[in-house]
């Protein structure tokens, strides 16, 4: 442990999130420096001190369990961050290590694997130790502010230690979140491009718009960017319960469903809605990055957009860049991604009024004006059903009829014709942004470099120290992990497999 | 009027081109006149039917044989015939396809968007179609009135039912449009609006009264580069809040009218006159009160000229800043500005020498001070209104001579005496005068009017009760082109003095309710006369019978309006009024020998009714059948329940 901190120390760097590639390579170098020095048999002595410190901690935390202090939180948070880089350090040098002499003592190996179980372990521990015991009350403070993003991101993080091979993959993004390194990940967007085929780019871009961070002009190094990964951005649930792992949309659900694991659960103070984060020290913004590569909302696109909040992430990423499997059940024509989308789209579908003499229509009054004052020579239809007709008009009502209705053939010629070119264009778009992608080397060299270096070693991770572990320990853990394991498993296993 | 002279011997008008005929013929204004020329002889038939330009047919019945004889009518108002079909739409626009300019249809019925859409494809050079009051005048219809490609005029007032779809159909396709009123149509918001002002560059004039608009079609129709006139009535939805970062301004706009526009005080007016530099007319009548802020507002218009604040809130500072503007005012009103005092309006008066026209009435405050300041400060003075200005005293009327240009006269309702009358007698320009409940006016006061003014056209004596026949004669005697004269309610006039009225030939309006001493012979003198008579009012005229009727039926040709309240008129009377080919108005509320078989008889046998005002007494006793036959021709029945009314009304008008 006194290595760890020592290092720390040294680099700086590591809690700074904005590290790049380069400096998480000397990270590694760093750690193999430190590697050496390593007594193999202090082991033991790294591990004892840790778990004291988590005690002691943990006390600390239960200590202040009714009124919990957020900076000391993220005092662990980062603490803990630091050393799952490490980690990451060590994890490096090994593989490099393997890479080179392959003829490796037994003793050797089992001795890394021990340290590499311990540093885990501890992190587990310490990570348990403060969000598990703050679990209830934290969950009910994170509804959408800022520390909402650490909570979320770190639920599924904690299925790390399980050593699930598969929701492995989605463990690194953890890290990523804070690192800014477009990972492994963005492989799995860039081949599940071919299946988005019917993406709507320009339109998503526009309802991005909508969502209201269109206006802001942050400088550039004002805000934190965070990138949540894939999985994070579709997992149904946001908040679960740490006893039954039950996952829930809302935390007022869960706190609803805590009352069911017992009397300490129904006090008001546990069903109270937490309070939002007291705004005493000024915290950097944050703003989200979406993890698809070439995408305006990605951090390494040239003209940057960022997010607000996550659930412009969700929204974003499901409109842009997932399939449109709600279709709307009047019109059986229309598909959204979102299902928020569809139910505003039904509310006016069919309500499409406002015609122009074209055959375009319009569900809003003010596009159709604009339409008209834009193109010259068109003019607004009349709509079929012209109220209070005067008496005596029955003749104009039929040749007023039978002209809307040529309009409307004409119309719903002209839009189908409309979609499909609108369809063809962005199946372009969306070929252009492939190629972009392609051509763009950053983004393309370091996906590929974490998909020969790291994964394939986390893969191999051994698995049956933590399974003991948790199995007994933490099994709400493991059924969350569960919960998680399908989606992720399904999506990423193929890409590990590269 | 009278036919030209015959020559026996040699045609003198055969030396004559038709030019000059047909410049003699443009001359001749009254129809009667025109029609007696055409039946000279046959070519001056031909050439008056060649020539005529103008129509407003009474009853379509006789249409083919107009369409054959008219080849070139370019104006043609239908305000006469409620009901105008389709049919009849058609065939004017197939008849006169080349040469049809204007048609007014304000008043009509029953045709449909087919007619009006012949109309706008044959008639390629129509200019002006008056639509208003068709309620139920649909968006179809305006899309009809697009193929009219060269529309210049179009006018919509109360056309509820149209929307901005339709609006929007029409701007599109009338790309000429100069004019067009909205007034009323309440469905026509600022879409529609900013349409036209975005498609019709050309708009010089446009009326949007009482629309829900806001300054966002404010901002398109300041774009407008021609933009003369904008009435912006009761239009509620502007206010400072939106017109506080209205940056546009309209240079060409000449006048503007924001009366009623009760949220706009200096900041909005500031935003819509800003860099208006040839704004001549501003009307802010009943709109917030006027302060000295919103005098600036207008003090960068050098060409100001008129001015209106009718019932506004006037403050001391407001109207004195008037008087430090740049431009000279020409016309200004006041009306019911009740908070004006003398100083005020006499230190206004003295910064604006030349003003025409000064309008205060009902400014109650107002003394033989301000009289003093306005005659002696504006010499050119021609209209004076001061109704009702009560605290003047008879002393200030003496005053009102020194403005000798003056052409209009009201001072009902004050206390001008007999000297003031002479005095007023000054101003042989004089051409209105009002005079009502002056109380103090005798029959002396108006022998001085007679005598000098002999170009009078409109006297209002109403409730004088000092005035007999001699005054009535003296009048009559000095002004023969009196052509319109209330004597209401001046229980001391007799026969006698429509006798003497009668001389007055060019007479075509006559008010004589409640003349209790009024017969029908007296009327009769009228009748037989005065040709010109198109309104007549003889409402509680009790001795008026059977007999006037009759001689109105004979002779008053043009007669268009009568009021039979109250008189001794019975089913003969009327049923001999049903003969006169120009009766459109009629009220005969409280005719006690009327029976319904007699109302009966009357609605059915005069075909040119438009409006029948009577009393419900009937509803039920006339025949459905009846009632659905005047609906369809395009007659409306108003019922009302009339019984005895205070006579004394009018006093509290304002009240």
């Amino acid at each position: 442990m006194q290595h760890s901190n020592q290092q720390r120390c040294e680099d700086p760097s590591m809690s700074d999130y904005g590290i790049r590639m380069e400096t998480l390579f000397k990270e590694c170098n760093q750690a193999c420096g430190t590697k050496s020095l390593l007594p193999c048999g202090s082991n033991d002595g790294i591990k004892i001190p840790n778990q004291e410190n988590c005690q002691m901690g943990d006390t600390s935390q239960t200590g202040k369990l009714q009124d919990w202090d957020p900076s000391i939180m993220l005092e662990n948070l980062s603490f803990l961050e630091d050393k799952i880089h490490q980690i990451r350090g060590l994890l490096h040098l090994i593989a490099n290590k393997k890479g080179q002499q392959l003829g490796q003592p037994d003793e050797i190996i089992t001795q890394e694997k021990q340290l590499i179980t311990a540093n885990l372990t501890s992190i587990i521990v310490q990570l348990i130790s403060t969000a598990g015991s703050l679990l209830p009350s934290v969950k009910l403070a994170a509804s959408n502010t800022s520390p909402s993003v650490g909570q979320h991101g770190q639920i599924p993080g904690i299925t790390f230690p399980s050593g699930l091979g598969p929701s492995s993959s989605s463990i690194q993004p953890q890290h990523d979140i804070r690192d800014k390194i477009s990972d492994q990940s963005n492989q799995i967007d860039l081949t599940n491009m071919c299946e988005m085929e019917q993406n709507h780019m320009e339109e998503h871009e526009l309802k991005d718009e909508e969502d209201g961070d269109e206006g802001e002009n942050l400088p550039p190094g004002s805000f934190e960017i965070l990138q949540l990964e894939k999985e994070e951005i579709l997992a149904p649930h946001t908040h679960f319960c740490t006893i039954c792992g039950k996952g829930f949309k809302r935390d007022a659900n869960l706190r609803m469903h805590m009352r069911g694991h017992g009397d300490e659960y129904k006090t008001p103070e546990a069903l109270a809605k937490p309070n939002k984060e007291s705004e005493s020290e000024p915290k950097l913004i944050k703003r989200y990055s979406c993890p698809y590569p070439g995408c305006k909302r990605n951090k390494d696109h040239k003209k940057f957009q960022p997010l607000k909040t996550i659930l412009c992430v969700k929204n974003h990423y499901k409109r842009t860049h997932c399939d449109k499997s709600y279709i709307c059940s009047r019109c059986h024509t229309k598909k959204f991604s979102v299902m928020a989308d569809l139910k505003t789209h039904e509310k006016h579908c069919g309500k499409d009024k406002w015609l122009c003499s074209c055959g375009t229509t319009f569900s809003r009054k003010d596009k159709l004006f604009g339409h008209i004052a834009l193109f010259q020579g068109h003019t607004p239809a009349i709509p079929l059903d012209e109220s209070k007709a005067p008496v005596g008009q029955a003749d104009m009502e039929i040749t007023e009829n039978n002209n809307n209705n040529n309009n409307n053939k004409g119309g719903s010629i002209n839009l189908s014709f409309g979609s499909n070119a609108s369809s063809c264009e962005n199946g372009i778009q969306n070929m252009m942004n492939v190629k972009g992608i392609t051509d763009d080397p950053i983004s393309y060299l370091s996906s590929l470099n974490f998909e020969t270096c790291n994964f394939g070693e986390f893969n191999d991770f051994p698995r049956p120290p933590f399974e003991d572990t948790t199995k007994g320990s933490f099994p709400f853990l493991m059924s969350e992990s569960f919960n998680y394991s399908p989606k992720c498993g399904g999506e990423s296993c193929p890409n590990n497999l590269l | 009027m009278e036919a030209p002279p015959r020559r026996p011997a040699i045609n003198f008008f055969d030396l004559l081109t038709e030019e000059i005929i047909l410049i003699i013929l443009d001359h001749l204004r009254d129809p009667l006149a025109r029609k007696s020329f055409s039946q000279v002889c046959k070519s001056f038939y031909s050439l008056e039917s060649d020539h005529r330009k103008f129509i407003k047919p009474r009853i379509l019945n006789f249409l083919p044989n107009v369409l054959r004889r008219f080849p070139s009518i370019s104006q043609i108002n239908f305000s006469l015939c409620p009901r105008v079909e389709d049919d009849t739409l058609s065939s004017i626009s197939l008849a006169w396809n080349s040469s049809l300019e204007t048609i007014d249809l304000s008043r009509s019925k029953f045709f449909t968007q087919k007619g009006l859409s012949s109309l706008a494809t044959n008639c390629s050079s129509l200019l002006e179609i008056n639509l208003s009051n068709r309620t139920t005048l649909t968006d179809s219809s305006l899309k009809a009135i697009g193929e009219a490609k060269n529309l210049e005029r179009l006018w919509l007032t109360k056309c509820k039912s149209i929307t901005d779809v339709g609006i929007g159909c029409l701007a599109v396709n009338c790309r000429k449009l100069k004019s067009i009123c909205l007034r009323w149509c309440l469905r026509v918001t600022d879409y529609g609006v900013g349409l036209i002002a975005a498609k019709c560059k050309e708009i010089r004039s446009l009326d949007l009264s009482y629309l829900l608009i806001t300054e966002k079609s404010l901002s398109a129709i300041f774009e407008l580069e021609h933009l003369e006139a904008l009435v912006l009535e009761h239009c509620h939805r502007l206010d400072d809040d939106g017109l506080v970062s209205f940056k546009k301004s309209c240079q060409s706009l000449k006048v503007l009218n924001l009366s009623h526009c009760q949220s706009i005080t200096h900041i909005g007016l500031s935003a819509l006159t800003n860099g208006a530099q040839n704004l001549e007319k501003i009307i802010l009548s009943y709109s917030l009160s006027f302060t000295s802020d919103l005098a600036e507002c207008l003090n960068d218009s050098p060409r100001l000229q008129s001015v209106n604040l009718d019932g506004i809130m006037v403050r001391c500072s407001g109207i004195r800043a008037i008087g430090n503007w740049h431009s000279s005012l020409k016309e200004l009103s006041l009306s019911k500005c009740r908070l004006m005092s003398d100083e005020c309006l006499s230190f206004t008066v003295q910064a604006h020498k030349e003003l025409r026209k000064l309008d205060i009435t009902f400014c109650r405050n107002i003394t033989y001070a301000s009289v003093d300041y306005i005659t002696r400060s504006c010499p050119m003075l021609t209209s004076l209104r001061m109704e009702s200005c009560t605290l003047v005293s008879r002393d200030a009327f003496l005053l009102i001579g020194r403005c000798q240009f003056l052409v209009e006269i009201d001072v009902a309702d004050t206390d001008i005496d007999d000297e003031g009358l002479e005095s007023i007698a000054r101003c042989s320009k004089l051409c209105f005068l009002r005079l009502g409940m002056c109380l103090n006016v005798t029959d002396k006061g108006l022998s001085y009017i007679g005598s000098s003014c002999s170009k009078l056209t409109a006297l209002d004596l109403y409730r004088l009760s000092e005035i007999t026949d001699l005054g009535i004669s003296s009048i009559a005697d000095g002004c023969p082109s009196l052509e319109v004269i209330n004597i209401a309610y001046n229980p001391n006039v007799t026969d006698n003095s429509l006798l003497s009225l009668s001389k007055c030939l060019k007479l075509r309006i006559l008010e004589i309710r409640g003349c209790s001493c009024i017969s029908s012979r007296g009327l009769s003198n009228i009748a037989v006369r005065c040709r010109q008579l198109t309104l007549l009012d003889i409402k509680r005229c009790n001795n008026v019978n059977d007999e006037g009727m009759i001689q109105l039926a004979q002779h008053s040709q043009k007669l268009n309006q009568i009021k039979l309240s109250c008189c001794s008129v019975t089913d003969v009377g009327l049923l001999a009024l049903a003969s006169m080919s120009c009766l459109n108005h009629i009220s005969i509320y409280r005719l006690n020998k009327l029976t319904s078989y007699g109302l009966a008889a009357f609605l059915m046998s005069c075909q040119s009714l438009i409006t029948v005002k009577l009393s419900t007494f009937f509803k039920s006793l006339l025949p459905e059948h009846i009632q659905e036959s005047m609906e369809a021709r395009g007659c409306v029945l108003v019922w009302r329940e009339k019984e005895s009314q205070a006579p004394f009304r009018r006093l509290n008008r304002w009240e």
